[in-house]
């Protein structure tokens, strides 16, 4: 790993020269009024579905189950009542408002805990000096491949045993768990990409690993931590297997479980579905559209070298 | 210019958000409040009498966690239904419903954080849970009131081993076809007492020019379920319910000539082109129409008679009236003979994993017929095998006559044998080759395909 570093960075110099011309000529075609063309086509095509959905939201009950939502436009009867009845706990068997704070509860510090611990451990990783030092990053980046499914059960004995099954601190811990080792893996490759002169400058001036962390590096790690913390985001907010095993109880229960069972024991309910949905990704969608500059900038930096 | 533009989209896309996010946190809030001031009756069972509740004693400050996969809408009236019991005796009992239950509740065992009790609603997973060596056999008191007011056959299925662990809740009858009551007025057509007339009844319907059976199969993951259900109804018709048990048991083979009859049977409905598939297309369209939406054409006068259980009556929409005299209703599905009454069903049965007092003392007023009779006036779709259960407190039509098929004495009930088999036919194999064969799949291939998936 660290000795790849260097060698590469001459042959990435020539590519780049080739990418340019290739990066112009296609900028060329892309920006043809045909590519507009295709592309607006495909953007079109691509939120149909979603767009259907808000508009099935919108129909009342016996309009939903019977007839297609494009019936919408030669027909369009308008109702809240789907909005209505999710919001209503009493109507819908789902509380969807309360669930909604406890998904805000459940994410934004399992965004948080990963965030924090896997930029000090990917600052550890990348320039600090320890023995083993390889051999633990390798088993960190190794961890990815462990399936969640398998670790659900004796997450959950262990939870039990430590007597904190059914509190929030179950789903913070597993999320962050799961999230640590790409989290680790890809501030790593962003750190380690940090000029070593720039390091070797703040240390002759005197500063020592924290100074070089908090006040070198983490103004240049905004995008990249933006951009798992996006990730992540969205991740634990769409979540519903860990959720599921771990706050299932109804009050703690997140936006995602309760949105399983709104359709009813037997599926009679699914027309309210599309309500649903439409509350539960306000917030990514918010989240998105906020971020969404880091979330391609961060991404590339991360994992793509040179 | 980018940025000025894409930081004003921004800025309105998270004044949406906070907004939004402020009207749920107000509801939020408001829903607080609701409950903490709702121990005023809202239940319509007041006023309460609670003489039959002091043999449970004084329960003030316990807790009793439910874990089921009973939600929206019927939890309501379970929720309800315990009511009387939580006020005279001061107990608290924790609902948790969820849809995945049946995978969880395995989970929740072996994980060592069981609920005190959990509704199973079928004996295979019943059989699995006690296997976890976390539940608890029922209290004689249960056995006592099960032995009291249900039929020996429900007993079985809430035993393992020869030990007695679960009382039996709710029940549904599968053995209905939905019909409209006034286009059998207005054509003059009879409720079928035996088999031999429901087909003389859909040749009749058929000469007019129209489908008469509509059906569908599709159900997500579990796509082909409805199938098993005629197959298994049709399986206790022509067979008995002897051969029955043993096809479940695999001690006949799945694809002897007894299934080969039943399989037929139903070829004789489902896979004939004059009588499907009335108002939803040819054969094939059985398979790819949901479960759900199968009935509904008979709203419409596009199909006369549907084949689904007690529970299908949630499927119309509220301005649908489901009566005996209304826009639709159910018959019993007949027997060979008018004599012969078997009964398909399914049902839910309670199985405690802890014998603290206060968990003895609700298992046990689950299983009495006080409490049969308080969750019959507050339900909508549901219904009991307890005899005790009077008909008269069914608010539902459908439902008291769910009841009166259940409590007929010549009744000859059976659980559903797909909940009954191993997983790898009865929720894989069976649905799957169910469904080829409504595509096109000849019924010994079918059979034989699911003999082989049999778990040696």
């Amino acid at each position: 790993m660290t000795t790849a570093a260097p060698l590469t960075t001459t042959p990435v110099s020539k590519t780049e020269g080739k990418k340019l011309s290739a990066a112009a000529t296609a900028k060329k075609k892309l920006t043809s009024p045909w590519a507009s063309l295709a592309a607006v086509v495909i953007a079109v095509l691509w939120t149909i579905p979603t767009f259907g959905l808000l508009i099935s939201s919108f129909r009342p009950e016996d309009a939903i189950k019977r007839t297609g939502w494009w019936t919408f436009f030669t027909n369009p009867l308008v109702t809240f009542q789907n909005y209505e009845a999710v919001l209503d706990p009493n109507e819908a068997g789902a509380n969807l408002p309360a669930s909604f704070l406890n998904s805000l509860v459940m994410t934004i510090p399992s965004v948080l805990i990963p965030l924090c611990l896997a930029s000090l451990a990917a600052y550890a990783f990348a320039w600090m000096n320890f023995p083993g030092k390889n051999v633990l990053f390798i088993a960190i980046f190794a961890l990815q491949i462990v399936p969640l499914q398998v670790t659900l059960l004796p997450l959950l004995q262990l939870f039990v045993s430590w007597d904190i099954d059914g509190t929030f601190w179950t789903v913070w811990l597993s999320h962050s768990t799961f999230a640590l080792p790409l989290a680790i893996y890809l501030l790593h490759n962003f750190i380690k990409e940090v000029p070593s002169s720039l390091i070797e400058a703040a240390r002759i001036d005197g500063a020592g690993h924290v100074s070089i962390f908090f006040r070198v590096l983490l103004p240049l790690l905004t995008p990249a931590l933006a951009a798992f913390g996006i990730f992540q985001f969205l991740w634990v907010w769409n979540d519903l297997l860990v959720s599921l095993t771990f706050a299932g109880s109804p009050a703690i229960s997140p936006l995602t479980v309760q949105l399983s069972n709104l359709s009813g024991t037997r599926g009679t309910a699914w027309y309210l579905l599309s309500a649903g949905a439409f509350i539960s990704i306000l917030v990514p969608v918010t989240v998105f559209l906020l971020l969404q500059r880091y979330f391609v900038r961060g991404l590339l930096a991360g994992s793509v070298k040179g | 210019m980018f940025v000025q533009r894409g930081s004003s989209r921004s800025r309105i896309a998270l004044a949406g958000a906070l907004s939004a996010g402020l009207v749920l946190s107000l509801s939020a809030c408001a829903d607080d409040k609701e409950p903490s001031g709702g121990t005023a009756p809202a239940s319509s069972l007041a006023p309460i009498d609670c003489a039959p509740y002091t043999a449970f004693g004084d329960l003030k400050g316990k807790e009793v966690s439910i874990y089921t996969g009973i939600v929206t809408p019927e939890d309501t009236p379970q929720k309800e239904s315990y009511k009387p019991f939580e006020q005279c005796t001061g107990i608290t009992i924790k609902y948790e419903g969820d849809k995945s239950f049946e995978t969880q509740v395995l989970i929740r065992a072996e994980a060592g954080n069981p609920p005190d009790l959990a509704y199973v609603p079928q004996p295979g997973l019943l059989q699995r849970l006690v296997a976890t060596g976390k539940a608890v056999e029922a209290p004689t008191e249960v056995a006592a009131n099960v032995d009291k007011d249900f039929g020996a056959d429900w007993k079985a299925y809430g035993t393992v081993d020869g030990k007695f662990y679960a009382a039996p809740l709710g029940a549904n009858v599968k053995s209905l076809v939905w019909y409209s009551p006034k286009e059998f007025k207005d054509n003059g057509y009879q409720i079928p007492q035996t088999l031999g007339e429901l087909k003389t009844l859909s040749d009749k319907i058929a000469a007019t020019g129209k489908k008469p059976w509509c059906a569908g199969i599709a159900s997500g993951e579990a796509t082909g379920w409805p199938l098993t259900d005629w197959m298994e109804d049709f399986f206790l018709r022509l067979n008995g319910p002897e051969a029955y048990d043993k096809w479940i048991k695999h001690e006949i083979p799945f694809n002897g000539p007894e299934a080969t009859k039943a399989l037929d049977g139903v070829g004789e409905y489902l896979k004939n082109d004059k009588y499907v598939n009335g108002g939803l297309g040819d054969v094939k369209s059985i398979a790819g129409t949901e479960f759900k939406d199968a009935g509904l054409p008979i709203l419409d006068g596009d199909c006369s008679l549907h084949r689904q259980a007690s529970f299908y009556a949630a499927n119309f929409d509220k301005s649908t009236k489901v009566a005996e005299d209304g826009d639709v209703y159910a018959f019993y599905l007949p027997g060979e003979t008018a004599d012969s009454k078997p009964v398909l069903g399914g049902g839910e049965f309670v199985l405690a994993f802890a014998d603290r007092p206060e968990v003895k003392a609700f298992q046990t007023y689950l299983s009495s017929s006080t409490w049969a009779n308080n969750k019959a006036k507050v339900s909508s779709g549901w219904v009991s095998a307890n005899k005790q259960l009077d008909v008269a407190n069914l608010v539902n039509p459908i439902d008291a006559l769910s009841a009166k098929i259940l409590q007929d004495p010549k009744a000859t009930f059976r659980f559903d044998a797909s909940d009954l088999m191993p997983a790898a036919v009865g929720s894989n194999a069976f649905w799957k080759q169910g469904t080829s064969w409504i595509t096109g799949q000849d019924t010994k291939t079918t059979l034989t395909n699911i003999e082989n998936a049999w778990p040696k």
